[in-house]
């Protein structure tokens, strides 16, 4: 039986990080469309979600499947439960790409602003390597490189709070164009959500790893 | 945490007192061949524990040392101390009939005797010497309750035990076990001979059970240990490899062993 249980765990690893690599993509596809104003990919973005949607309910149904027949134990029961999480984890993350791509839509269609508000490049970045490095952690069972993700939320954190204070400031000098800025504002807070979803996968892959729970703060 | 692998914990001498059994150094042989390896395991009053671990790990060997079973196989030997109390039940004082009275035994296969359900249970209470047939009868039916089996026997009492189902043989083995209102029940694999809903029914008797009794189960059914016990003690080539509560054993073992065995990657 154990035999079996592990091939079914060998491709469940498999298929969550086939979402990991599908969801990383959506996530670059968005943050292209970011940086170019790129209607035609941020449609393709939306699109694309429905694919996500179902994988997503195919790794849970799997899961639950699993727990059902072999009843795992210790590293095993882990492994699924983290599966489980970040699996919601990774869906919630494409969410936000779409969310990023229906900005870029409204965004698009209005008339470009005549100056540089904020560069999102490097806050994309960032989540951009938190998602990877958080993947890599689950496929090594990395967990120093888990606990890495968890810090470099704080940097996304705090370029989200520039994007604020940036956008806060063209706002005042410019009401005309508030529909466009807060489109712009919130691209700023889906990267931000779309970087703390991807410390939930790290801190899932701690758990994993170690046995230890290590959401709401309770590192160190 | 309650049972301690003395190897790992140093413990206040004046907390052994709080154990209702403690293994000390116990070591066992076969014909000179070494069964056990110097066993450090204590065990709480009204706590179950499971004892698990690969067919020869000596986990059953360790349970019938608890009650002297193994005394009736020739050319077998114990060292150590074994403390009941915190008394040594290997002493050459002990009167061991009085003390498998005190510590029951259940075991594998049902094995009522070829009597009526009432005798099954009357019998311990008259080798023990009650010949008060109103004190016997009051008995038989506080143990049958106690055992959840009077509700289905209490009209055929005086039909051979032979004929209730293996499920309910061994309920009334348990109630046997009772009946001498014992203060610890050894089980050695109590449902590996039963089906899923009596199996069910013996795990519902146990949580019952254990609020009066010190409780150790030798089960090879890991999801059977996980829901009953307290405390988990994985054996392994006659040693006590790992102790632990049991929700931390089964999530997150401390040794990559009991690992290995739990989730079958043993070998």
């Amino acid at each position: 039986m154990a035999k079996h249980l592990q091939r079914e765990l060998d491709k469940l690893k498999k298929t969550i990080l086939t979402l990991g690599a599908m969801v990383e993509e959506r996530v670059r596809m968005a943050v292209q469309a970011v940086e170019n104003r790129d209607e035609a990919l941020a449609q393709r973005v939306v699109q694309a979600d429905h694919d996500i949607d179902v994988m997503e309910v195919e790794v849970e149904e799997e899961c639950l499947k699993l727990l059902a027949l072999y009843q795992p134990v210790a590293v095993d029961l882990r492994f699924i439960v983290a599966v489980i999480k970040i699996n919601n984890e990774l869906e919630s993350i494409a969410d936000q790409a779409v969310n990023i791509a229906e900005r870029v839509i409204t965004i698009a269609r209005r008339p470009p602003f005549d100056q540089a508000v904020f560069d999102f490049s490097r806050m994309a970045e960032k989540a951009q390597a938190m998602l990877k490095k958080s993947l890599d952690a689950l496929v090594n069972l990395d967990v120093d490189l888990a606990f890495k993700v968890m810090l470099l939320d704080d940097e996304v954190d705090e370029l989200r709070n520039e994007a604020y204070d940036r956008i806060k400031q063209v706002m005042a000098a410019n009401p005309d164009r508030l529909g466009l800025l807060i489109n712009m504002l919130l691209i700023s807070r889906h990267l931000e959500r779309l970087a703390d979803y991807t410390t939930n996968i790290a801190e899932e892959v701690i758990y994993l790893i170690e046995g230890e729970i290590v959401r709401h703060g309770e590192i160190c | 945490m309650n049972i301690r692998n003395q190897s790992t914990t140093i413990m206040a001498p004046e907390s052994e007192v709080l154990y209702k059994m403690q293994a000390k150094d116990l070591s066992f042989f076969y014909n000179g061949s070494q069964a056990l390896h110097t066993i450090h395991l204590a065990f709480l009053p009204r706590q179950v524990v499971a004892l698990i671990g690969p067919s020869g790990c000596g986990k059953s060997t360790f349970l019938r040392c608890l009650n002297r079973m193994n005394d009736l196989i020739p050319n077998t030997r114990a060292t150590g101390e074994l403390l009941l109390d915190g008394r040594n039940i290997y002493s050459p004082q002990v009167d061991v009939v009085n003390l498998r009275s005190r510590i029951g035994m259940v075991f594998q296969k049902p094995n009522p005797f070829p009597k009526s359900i009432f005798e099954n249970v009357a019998y311990g209470l008259r080798v023990k010497g009650i010949k008060d047939k109103g004190r016997i009868v009051e008995r038989v039916e506080k143990t049958l309750q106690q055992a959840a089996l009077w509700e289905e026997v209490k009209d055929r009492l005086h039909d051979s035990a032979l004929g209730l189902s293996g499920g309910q043989q061994q309920r009334l083995c348990i109630a046997r076990a009772l009946a001498v209102e014992p203060e610890v029940l050894l089980m050695d694999e109590p449902c590996s001979a039963l089906d899923p809903i009596a199996t069910q029914k013996i795990e519902e008797l146990i949580h019952e059970l254990k609020d009066q009794y010190t409780i150790i189960i030798v089960t090879h059914n890991m999801q059977q240990a996980a829901r009953v016990s307290a405390m988990t003690a994985f054996f392994y080539m006659g040693r006590l490899i790992e102790v632990e509560e049991t929700d931390t054993l089964f999530t997150r073992p401390r040794l990559k062993q009991t690992e290995d065995y739990i989730t079958g990657r043993f070998g």
